[in-house]
């Protein structure tokens, strides 16, 4: 049954990788690899539940970080096209990504 | 009482295994209707409420299944650390994603999207 | 002082509950990555509310069911319109104002409302939230006013209601 789950997450992530292909703008192609990263996480913990090894979770929670981290990455470089720029808050109101 | 306690103890061990797998095939499920939303939606704001779906109701109930399935705490403490890294990092990437699409300039769709225009179109 | 202490306790509890070992040598490991995290918390200037949130949050953990349950129903909301055979959804860009005074209170807030499926905030200027709802007849200003109210009483706590 657990097998069944990590069958059932696999299909959603071929099905992810569709819209990561046409989406028709960047943000989509984002939110699509962002998805993906949260359901490669949860594949990794089922898998290594799968196979009787439950230290995949580690590498799970790793993947969690670096999905979030490289998200946020690639909105900032194609907002700012450079990595140069602080993210703060400048007075007057006005927010960032 | 201790009886008591110990037929439980052992009747929660025999259930919790198929209690788990259970949630763990729901929460993928879940995670594969939050999919086919985002093939389905009709563009960046609308498809950012389906992978939410996929981000919590998903991943929550995964996560639990597979708390349940733990063979030690060890297991469970790294569970629960997923999941609160999970629970406070994906509405701050959401909010990243719609706020980026919102300053570059792309349109929201608004008003009532029925089945009169083809919002498959581009799928 | 508390928030240092705070950040301590919990980054221990942190890194004892992801290796598990209790070996000299490894404890020590550990205390060293611990006071090498705080030093760079310390140098960044980050120990305050923000930054190690972990004392003084006790009304989050009364805020944090019922924000589960609002996530649930939502849930349910979202799942119906994936799922239905034919698209029946009304997006809208609503403006909601806010009654949370200090920055934490807004992300809460912010993060609230993003997290619960049909409904994600776009931008944050001053006190006014534009949010974007799945459905206009669910994402009216009035929809959020009992979270706007409970998540500024969790992390304000009384002194809010200035």
């Amino acid at each position: 049954m657990i097998a069944a789950a990590l069958i059932a997450i696999l299909v959603g992530m071929a099905l992810l990788l569709i819209r990561a292909f046409i989406g028709p703008t960047l943000y989509d192609r984002v939110l699509a690899v962002n998805s993906f990263g949260t359901k490669t996480v949860l594949a990794l913990g089922l898998l290594g539940f799968v196979m009787k090894r439950p230290e995949f979770l580690d590498i799970a929670l790793t993947y969690a970080l670096i999905n979030f981290i490289s998200t946020i990455a690639i909105l900032k470089f194609f907002r700012y096209r450079s990595f140069q720029v602080p993210l703060v808050r400048r007075p007057g109101g006005s927010s960032n990504g | 009482m201790a009886d008591l306690l110990n037929q439980l103890a052992d009747i929660w061990e025999v259930v919790r295994f198929p209690l788990g797998a259970a949630f763990c095939l729901a929460g993928a499920l879940l995670c594969m209707v939050g999919t086919v939303g985002v093939l389905r939606f009709p563009d960046v704001y609308t498809r950012l409420h389906a992978a939410s779906i996929t981000d919590t109701s998903g991943a929550g109930l995964v996560l639990l299944g597979m708390a349940l399935i733990a063979p030690g705490w060890l297991v469970i403490a790294k569970v629960i650390a997923i999941g609160l890294f999970l629970f406070l990092t994906s509405p701050t990437a959401c909010h990243a994603l719609a706020n980026a699409a919102h300053t570059a300039g792309v349109q929201p769709v608004i008003g009532r999207v029925g089945q009169a225009q083809d919002a498959e179109g581009d799928a | 002082m508390a928030y240092f202490l705070g950040l301590v306790l919990a980054l221990a509890a942190f890194w004892l509950g992801m290796s598990g070992h209790t070996e000299p040598l490894l404890l020590i490991l550990g205390a060293v990555s611990v006071a090498l995290s705080c030093i760079l918390a310390y140098r960044l200037d980050i120990i305050d509310r923000e930054g190690a949130p972990y004392v003084r949050s006790f009304g989050l953990l009364a805020y944090y069911p019922w924000l589960f349950w609002e996530i649930i129903k939502a849930n349910w909301v979202v799942i119906k319109a994936c799922v239905k055979a034919d698209l029946d959804i009304a997006p809208a860009l609503v403006k909601v104002k806010t009654c949370c005074r200090s920055d934490l209170a807004k992300v809460t807030f912010a993060n609230s409302i993003t997290l619960t499926p049909g409904t994600i905030t776009v931008e944050i200027d001053g006190d006014k939230l534009l949010v974007h709802g799945l459905y206009e007849q669910l994402s009216q200003p009035e929809a959020f006013a009992e979270m706007d109210r409970r998540s500024a009483l969790a992390v304000d706590g009384k002194e809010a209601k200035a």
